[in-house]
């Protein structure tokens, strides 16, 4: 299949594989962060840490949307779905996180919860506008990537006067969260967490550009290699990350060039801007409680937003007391250091939201790369 | 009186019992399944029992939408129980048809359905012989559903089960992968994608024969059906206390099934096909069986894709084109797109 073949190509990759051996440091070890939940699948499920030298070590960072959001929010969308009258809308994953209690959106949607899955906003758009009678509630998660697609729907919903729509935000900013984790005790202080450089994320990046991560590069000391989701992409990305370590170099390069720029989408960024504003602090598991991290609907829009219509919970609610989801999503544990993990947390009988994402950690590990604890072949 | 056949519909006394369900048996059910056995109008099919060993299994198809590229679900009922009856090695000889028909359905659609049904019946040459057919109040069913049994007998000397692969045997395919659940999925309106894919539907009891009587050592055949390529090795590696290692590059898979799953975020090894099979055979084996596949129009492109080996965990694994390995392992909940 052309423009995807090439960037999954075996020999190009035993070729970059050998060059990155060829050049790590003997006496060096290589902590490479990559923040997107995109690269954790891509990289579980092409094994590309068979290609790599036991000095290259890949931390899984918390950049899978469903897995930062919080209890206290997956119970909040249970609690709109049980409304009377609503129809809750949201992506597919969310609909099997665990709440507290042992419920989930899916477990609503069998005791009589009207709960969809939608795979656009203009689904929920459009299920506003054929069940006029109902209140459409679009549970909006995501990161950069899925913020523009929230900010067409509100403006669509403006533009028809569609009433009987509304939307919760809790899109989140990829830069505030690198930024926490770089500031957290265990990379600064502690140094249980070592953090050499960071794999910068694909789509996101389409969206906000390369500009946003220049200054924690800088100020940090970090550096960052923008790559696509592709496994060659991935390689290619960690052996520009080698070989600026190796130079002591801690800028941010874009191995993505084909789709990022520096600026990224301004048209975008426009329009994320018109109907967003930077909510003071947010909620995310594993990360806590981070300043200007998150995003919430402008009061112009307010007609459209749900918190504001609805009596939304808004509770903080703790993870499963020996649930390590939020140490995962740090980097401070890998997910079988959990003991949950593989034993009462499993994709089909998740306890935390690690384990329901296609791009968390856990469920990467555990569906493509739990042979390497029990090698047998 | 005769069924208004083009513009009737169905309703509750199409299956209260009466003359208006004898009208439908008779000028639409006996009419298009029509053989001797079906004709003697009893409320069960009589026939001789072969010698040898006969197997039996039942399938309901509740698919939606009932008419897909490639097929119906009346072709489904017969092309998978069929399947689900030859994947013992065996030889289907009958089949049975229940209806579950919900009220207000047009008989015009269910006319092309029982028509599709007894054109796959006859081409397969495994007649419907008994049959039922119930009537639900409008918004207890999706349309129609329909269940189907079938019972065949295995030839002597072939003893074909999913407990039976040994460390060493050559896992093939006899074709591509995630046909079907392409073709269905490309009618979903919430989808709105256009795809020039068929379902694969397709008895294949014909090829069995074909591979049966080219290898009769052939320890496991089965169909990849819901679930995928990837669900059926588990369900074979956990039946049969032993690993499957794989090799991604051998695979076979369309360049528009390919395209299609890479847009939607599907790996096409969970997608559900209706017109393949696996088969796993003794290792001196694997070339005359793979000739035997290739040689039948329905198995033309078959492939060697694996190999059975020794694993307590009875994982089944891939070496990757991309040169790693990784798990196929059973999927979670529905396969579901990526938002990120």
């Amino acid at each position: 299949m052309k423009y995807v073949d090439e960037f999954r190509d075996g020999m190009l990759a035993k070729g970059i594989a050998a060059t990155i051996a060829a050049e790590v440091q003997p006496d060096r070890r290589y902590h490479v962060m990559e923040f997107c939940g995109g690269h954790t699948h891509a990289i579980s499920r092409y094994g590309i840490e068979d290609l790599l030298p036991a000095s290259v070590r890949l931390v899984h960072g918390p950049g899978c949307p469903v897995c930062v959001l919080p209890v206290g929010r997956i119970d909040a969308a249970i609690a709109l779905a049980r409304q009377p009258g609503v129809i809750l809308c949201t992506y597919g994953d969310l609909l099997r996180v665990p709440g507290s209690k042992r419920t989930s959106l899916l477990k609503a949607k069998a005791e009589g919860a009207d709960v969809r899955m939608v795979w656009s906003t203009l689904d929920a758009l459009k299920i506003a506008q054929d069940n006029p009678g109902r209140e459409v509630i679009f549970f909006a998660i995501g990161f950069e990537t899925t913020t523009p697609p929230t900010a067409v729907a509100l403006k669509q919903a403006q533009a028809l006067d569609l009433r009987n729509f509304s939307i919760v935000c809790n899109h989140v900013l990829t830069p505030s969260a690198i930024q926490n984790i770089l500031e957290s005790p265990e990379v600064r202080e502690l140094g249980t967490v070592p953090l050499d450089a960071f794999i910068g994320p694909a789509h996101v990046s389409t969206v906000i550009g390369s500009a946003p991560y220049e200054y924690f590069a800088e100020e940090y000391r970090k550096p960052v290699v923008i790559a696509g989701f592709e496994p060659l992409d991935v390689m290619q990305a960690l052996l520009m990350l080698v070989r600026q370590i190796n130079e002591g170099r801690f800028g941010v390069e874009n191995q993505f060039a084909r789709a990022v720029t520096r600026q990224g989408n301004e048209k975008a960024k426009a329009l994320v801007a018109e109907v967003f504003e930077l909510r003071k602090t947010f909620e995310w598991r594993g990360l806590g409680m981070v300043p200007y991290s998150a995003l919430r609907i402008k009061a112009e829009f307010a007609a459209w937003d749900a918190e504001k219509r609805f009596d939304v919970p808004d509770v903080s609610v703790p993870d499963v007391k020996s649930c390590a989801c939020g140490a995962i999503l740090r980097g401070v544990k890998k997910p079988t250091d959990c003991k949950l993990f593989g034993t009462a947390c499993t994709p089909e009988t998740p306890m935390g939201s690690c384990m329901v994402s296609a791009e968390g950690a856990c469920a990467a590990h555990w569906t493509y790369g739990r042979f390497r604890e029990t090698k047998t072949a | 009186m005769t069924l208004d056949l083009k513009n009737g519909r169905i309703d509750m006394s199409h299956g209260a019992g009466g003359r208006a369900m004898q009208q439908l048996v008779e000028q639409l059910f006996i009419k298009a399944f029509d053989n001797p056995m079906l004709r003697q109008a009893n409320d069960q099919a009589m026939f001789d029992a072969p010698a040898g060993r006969m197997v039996m299994s039942t399938d309901s198809y509740v698919i939606s939408p009932l008419f897909f590229p490639g097929g119906d679900i009346g072709s489904l009922a017969v092309h998978g129980t069929i399947n689900d009856v030859a994947m013992a090695g065996a030889r289907p000889l009958y089949l049975s048809a229940g209806f579950i028909i919900e009220e207000g359905f047009p008989l015009a659609d269910l006319s092309r359905i029982v028509a599709s049904m007894a054109a796959a019946s006859r081409e397969a040459g495994v007649p419907v012989v008994t049959g039922d057919t119930k009537v639900v109040e409008r918004g207890k069913g999706d349309g129609v559903f329909i269940n189907t049994a079938g019972v065949g007998v295995v030839p002597d000397g072939v003893t074909v089960s999913g407990d039976r692969a040994r460390p060493g045997d050559v896992v093939l395919i006899s074709g591509t992968m995630g046909d079907h659940g392409v073709a269905v999925m490309s009618q979903r309106e919430s989808l709105g994608f256009e795809t020039t894919i068929l379902s694969d539907s397709a008895a294949l009891h014909t090829l069995v024969a074909a591979l049966v009587a080219a290898v009769p050592g052939v320890r496991v055949l089965r169909d990849p059906t819901r679930g995928g390529l990837a669900a059926t090795l588990n369900e074979i590696t956990h039946q049969s206390k032993a690993g499957i290692v794989l090799n991604e590059a051998a695979i076979p898979v369309r360049e528009a099934v390919r395209g299609a799953c890479e847009l939607l975020g599907l790996d096409p090894l969970y997608v559900a096909n209706e017109g393949k099979m696996i088969a796993i055979v003794p290792p001196e084996d694997a070339a005359a069986a793979l000739a035997a596949l290739r040689g039948h129009p329905l198995g033309s492109e078959a492939a060697i894709i694996g190999t059975v080996i020794a694993d307590d965990h009875c994982f089944v694994q891939m070496d990757t084109s991309f040169g790693g390995r990784r798990v196929v392992d059973w999927l979670a909940g529905d396969q579901l797109p990526r938002i990120c």
